[in-house]
């Protein structure tokens, strides 16, 4: 896509993928001027400790910056902040902005990342009810999080539990909804599930599963106070907190006609289906190398390895997006680290001790490793990291025995 | 205040300034030092920013924690003056250290 005379590449989106992008353009020297347009007022930050140690008022804004913004400015890039692109004119090679004006790209990249989603029952309306994306939820959350209030969070996935955590630690009461029958059920096994379990229910947390929330009860300022199960039972709240996933933002995607399914649909290069669009991070769903599918994956990961592919893609240089996926996750006193994705194994092995808060659990299928879930066990991670990309045959015998060290299967 | 020189493996420096209480990581990351990641924002889960100590700086870098050794003992790299650098915190002693950077993070 180089060629001699400065062309100009926006950059849709201030998030993780944004920002990681940035930082690869400028430290490959990329020869175009870069604009970024995002949204939010902030330049790109980390999501991750918005749920645990920033909610917990533990570090403050700007250690969540990726950057200080200066670097950005030093390096020529532009970052257009709390503005909102409406529209994408792939005919004339166009943008129209919030602020009416227009802005020319010869490269566009969208990392639109994705929205929450909404919980549609009775009540959903009602003061008091929280999602959190953003710096700006987290802030509104965080504000009433005052020692002895009652929280409800609806979701016990990786946000409803960090923030189960986060908000335990301050001196809130905390009652976790679950619809499914254990935490976690989408993106790990019954081992780590039971064992998170038992740690928020010890930690004081209300952990109830299978519980279906249909509506919220108001008080008369309009404020919720309650939440409504399916079975008929009631919980009583001051705040609540919808933590059930995100959607893919692919509206703008869509509405300039560009191939989307459940995500904008984009190569192992990150190249949409116009030679003049990339796409990457969560709002994706790209061709996966690894699991050679179309997969679409909400991670920091994903972000920030889709980020160095699009650079690369960028400066006309070939590098394919082929790692597997990893996630993190901390809660209280245990460090989870996820590598690989488990939903297909046909058998699962127990390495370490639940009891001891160390231990990892290996997912085969067909007799090879394909993920590995470890808790306070970060070898256990690495030595997985290197077994799932090799898509190495390793019996359960040997995986389970503490007597053959797991370095020595790599 | 004060400076910090990173050294690439290709030998390129990087002369830096940072303030106390930051993270070797993210001074590093500050600067856009190229090979020093810290995907995961310093929350020692990615083992991405692997560095080593110039010899006679190391015993100002404090100790390597449990959860940290166990990351670093998987890199091929390994030297004895090894640590994330998410997982120092910088002091002013720490004024005119060198830190070696790896070839390949893990």
């Amino acid at each position: 896509m180089i060629n001699k005379n400065k062309e100009v590449t926006v950059i849709i989106g201030g998030g993780h993928a944004a920002g990681t992008l940035l930082t690869a353009l400028l430290q490959k020297k990329y020869p175009h001027k870069v604009v970024m347009v995002s949204e939010e007022p902030h330049p790109p930050y980390q999501r991750p400790p918005l749920s645990k140690n920033y909610l917990a008022g533990e570090v403050d804004k700007a250690s969540l910056y990726l950057k200080p913004p200066s670097i950005y400015e030093k390096a020529g890039q532009q970052l257009r902040l709390g503005v909102r692109v409406e529209q994408i004119n792939r005919d004339d090679k166009n943008l129209i902005l919030s602020d009416q004006s227009t802005l020319k790209y010869d490269q566009l990249v969208l990392a639109t990342g994705s929205h929450v989603r909404r919980l549609n029952v009775r009540g959903s309306d009602l003061k008091g009810i929280h999602y959190l994306h953003d710096i700006a939820d987290t802030d509104a959350l965080r504000r009433e999080l005052v020692p002895g209030k009652r929280l409800v969070i609806v979701g016990g996935g990786y946000i409803g539990l960090e923030v189960a955590a986060s908000a335990t630690k301050q001196g809130v009461k905390v009652t976790v909804l679950e619809a499914a029958d254990r935490l976690m059920q989408r993106v790990t096994g019954p081992e780590i599930s039971e064992f998170l379990y038992a740690k928020h229910t010890s930690a004081g947390v209300d952990v109830r599963l299978g519980a279906a929330v249909i509506g919220f009860e108001s008080d008369d300022q309009g404020c919720v106070n309650g939440v409504t199960l399916a079975d008929g039972g009631k919980v009583s709240a001051d705040i609540v907190l919808v933590s059930i996933g995100v959607i893919p933002e692919t509206a703008l995607a869509e509405n300039a006609g560009l191939l989307c399914d459940d995500g904008v649909v984009v190569d192992e290069f990150t190249r949409t289906d116009d030679p003049d669009i990339l796409a990457i991070g969560d709002c994706t769903r790209h061709h996966n190398l690894f699991f050679d599918k179309r997969q679409r994956l909400e991670s920091v990961a994903n972000a920030v390895e889709q980020a160095r592919t699009a650079a690369a893609t960028l400066m006309s240089e070939e590098k394919p997006y082929d790692s597997p996926p990893w996630f993190w996750s901390n809660q209280y006193d245990v460090r989870l680290q996820m590598v690989g994705l488990s939903q297909n194994h046909d058998q699962r092995v127990l390495r370490g001790s639940i009891l001891d808060k160390e231990f990892a659990v290996f997912y085969l299928c067909l007799g090879h490793v394909i993920a590995v879930d470890a808790v306070n066990f970060p070898v256990a991670f690495m030595v997985g990291k290197q077994l799932v990309k090799l898509r190495k045959s390793v019996s359960a015998e040997v995986l389970s025995n503490p007597n053959i060290e797991l370095k020595s299967l790599i | 205040m004060g400076k910090i020189i990173f050294i690439e493996h290709d030998d390129t420096e990087h002369v830096t300034e940072f303030r106390a209480g930051s993270t070797l990581m993210q001074v590093a990351v500050d600067n856009a030092v190229p090979g020093i990641d810290g995907d995961c924002g310093g929350e020692c889960a990615c083992g991405t920013c692997h560095m080593i100590v110039a010899d006679e700086w190391f015993g100002n870098t404090g100790t390597v924690g449990d959860a940290e050794e166990q990351m670093l003992s998987m890199t091929p790299e390994r030297a004895r003056t090894s640590r994330l650098g998410c997982q120092v915190e910088i002091t002013e002693a720490m004024d005119g250290m060198t830190v070696h950077l790896p070839e390949f993070q893990m």
